[in-house]
């Protein structure tokens, strides 16, 4: 860890500010949100917080379902954090990094139960609609978790099923109907750095942080997943007090949607 | 059977519609994107930086380095693996080829020029679309260059030849189909890439150099201009 930075990121902290001269719970602004990109997609959305850009594209595929669950279809996450979007990403297999990024994205909407996986059997024990959510960075300047569930939600909620027959996805002609979605769940990553609680963190205050917890909540405010990550534990205290900055942080990007 | 009239109405020597921006990615050195028609590449620079594991390093020159990238959603068919594919390797070292020739890279030994090209559209097209972003963005990274690269696709359609295929015309089925590639070096009056799919008689071969030539003096201006825009002295 940079030492230097951190007790630089401390002091600021200390006085109740940022590097950029945010307040410890303001999001970067504006917060954008674009859909319909991409003709090749399925469904597309960017979704710009400050200086971060992120894109998901979603594609269905047709599968075979899981033998416990056979009328059911399901979602398949991915990120790439292509080295397009940050010096310091790498070419290569998935990083831990992208593989959180995905996974904590999946179960955001997995666990909503946003998707009524029911809806997407096709043919019962044979065939199942699968949809690609693909997660890709192209401006990393930070909060990568927040950006890319807003924009997988935003994507989702423009997508419709393209239409199948004899074995064969016409991606051309979609169907009429859409993708059914049944919650909205939005993630709000809260950073704990020093004795300070912070959302929507730069570069520089992700390399310092002592712990980070993302909450992905519904409109009612239910909590439908929950990351914790850093070096640093949590007490309980904490963790409620992060979980309310989350909810009330939720309201504003569920706002630009 | 003759091939008359190009599916999508354009003229033999009509491109798709162009547009090109430059600073498009804020942290890279040097970026833009290219569309032409539904085929939209963008690129970033970085670098010159150090090079790492070391035994890449050529204590003479520096190295370019070219990765080209179709993302997931970017096939009008099937979502497109993640991780590369033998396709994709072949176009991001042909790309190299075609860019390296404008840089000075003897300027930067031991250090590397990194350039990303991320497909999230395609349809046709997109290494020259590839090549033709990552040119503006070398530039926009301020690496000094004897010239820019222009790049276009040239096809033979049945008994005619047209500029810059779409994906109808390279699907065409009542007549033999070329697909020729090719990246110029405006200024310099080079060819630094040139790659075929398909049957052409050696004489048309000229003909489809004068295309690609007319064609690519074009798009220099588009790049000059967007180049430009960035840079304009308000």
């Amino acid at each position: 860890m940079d030492d230097g930075l951190r007790s630089h990121v401390l002091e600021l902290l200390s006085k109740g500010v940022r590097l950029d001269g945010r307040k410890p719970l303001d999001y970067r602004q504006p917060i954008k949100v674009e859909t319909g990109l991409y003709s090749t997609a399925c469904a597309s959305a960017k979704v710009s917080i400050g200086d971060t850009e992120v894109v998901v594209g979603i594609k269905f595929e047709v599968g075979t379902p899981y033998p416990d669950n056979p009328d059911q279809g399901t979602i398949i996450v991915g990120a790439e954090l292509v080295p397009m979007s940050n010096p310091e990403f790498e070419l290569g297999p998935p990083s831990i990094d992208a593989i959180e990024l995905a996974r904590v994205v999946d179960r955001g909407i997995r666990e909503s139960k946003a998707i009524d996986f029911k809806k997407l059997c096709i043919t019962k024990g044979e065939k199942v609609w699968m949809v690609a959510i693909d997660i890709i960075p192209f401006n990393d300047a930070g909060n990568l978790f927040d950006a890319a569930a807003l924009a997988a939600l935003a994507a989702l909620k423009t997508a419709k099923l393209p239409s199948y027959a004899d074995g064969t996805i016409d991606y051309k002609s979609s169907r009429k109907e859409k993708l059914v979605l049944n919650h909205e769940p939005i993630s709000v990553t809260v950073l704990k750095i020093g004795n300070s609680f912070v959302v929507d963190p730069l570069i520089e205050e992700q390399k310092v942080l002592d712990a980070r917890l993302t909450v992905a909540s519904l409109k009612d405010g239910t909590l439908c997943a929950l990351q914790k990550g850093g070096d640093s534990p949590l007490g309980s205290e904490e963790i409620l007090q992060m979980v309310d900055i989350a909810l009330d942080k939720a309201k504003e990007l569920r706002g630009a949607l | 059977m003759s091939y008359k009239k190009r599916i999508d109405n354009r003229s033999f020597d009509e491109m798709r519609k162009i547009e090109a921006k430059v600073g498009v990615i804020k942290r890279a050195d040097g970026s833009a994107s290219f569309k032409i028609g539904n085929t939209w590449a963008y690129a970033a620079v970085y670098g010159p930086r150090n090079l790492y594991p070391k035994f890449l390093q050529n204590p003479e020159k520096g190295i370019l380095r070219c990765n080209y990238n179709m993302l997931p959603f970017s096939s009008s068919s099937d979502r497109v693996r993640p991780g590369g594919s033998r396709r994709s390797k072949e176009i991001s070292m042909v790309t190299e080829k075609a860019l390296s020739p404008v840089l000075n890279l003897d300027d930067f030994p031991n250090a590397v020029v990194d350039v990303f090209i991320e497909l999230p559209q395609t349809e046709a097209g997109s290494r020259c679309a590839g090549i033709c972003a990552a040119s503006m963005a070398l530039a926009d990274a301020g690496l000094d260059m004897k010239d820019l690269v222009c790049a276009v696709s040239v096809g033979r359609v049945d008994d005619k030849l047209a500029v810059d295929l779409d994906y109808s015309e390279e699907a065409y089925e009542d007549g033999p189909v070329a697909d020729i590639p090719v990246a110029m070096l405006p200024n310099l009056g080079k060819i630094s890439l040139l790659q075929m799919d398909g049957l052409v008689k050696k004489e048309q071969l000229q003909e489809v150099l004068d295309k690609a030539k007319k064609a690519c003096a074009e798009i220099y201006k588009i790049q000059k201009q967007a180049l430009k825009e960035k840079y304009r002295v308000v």
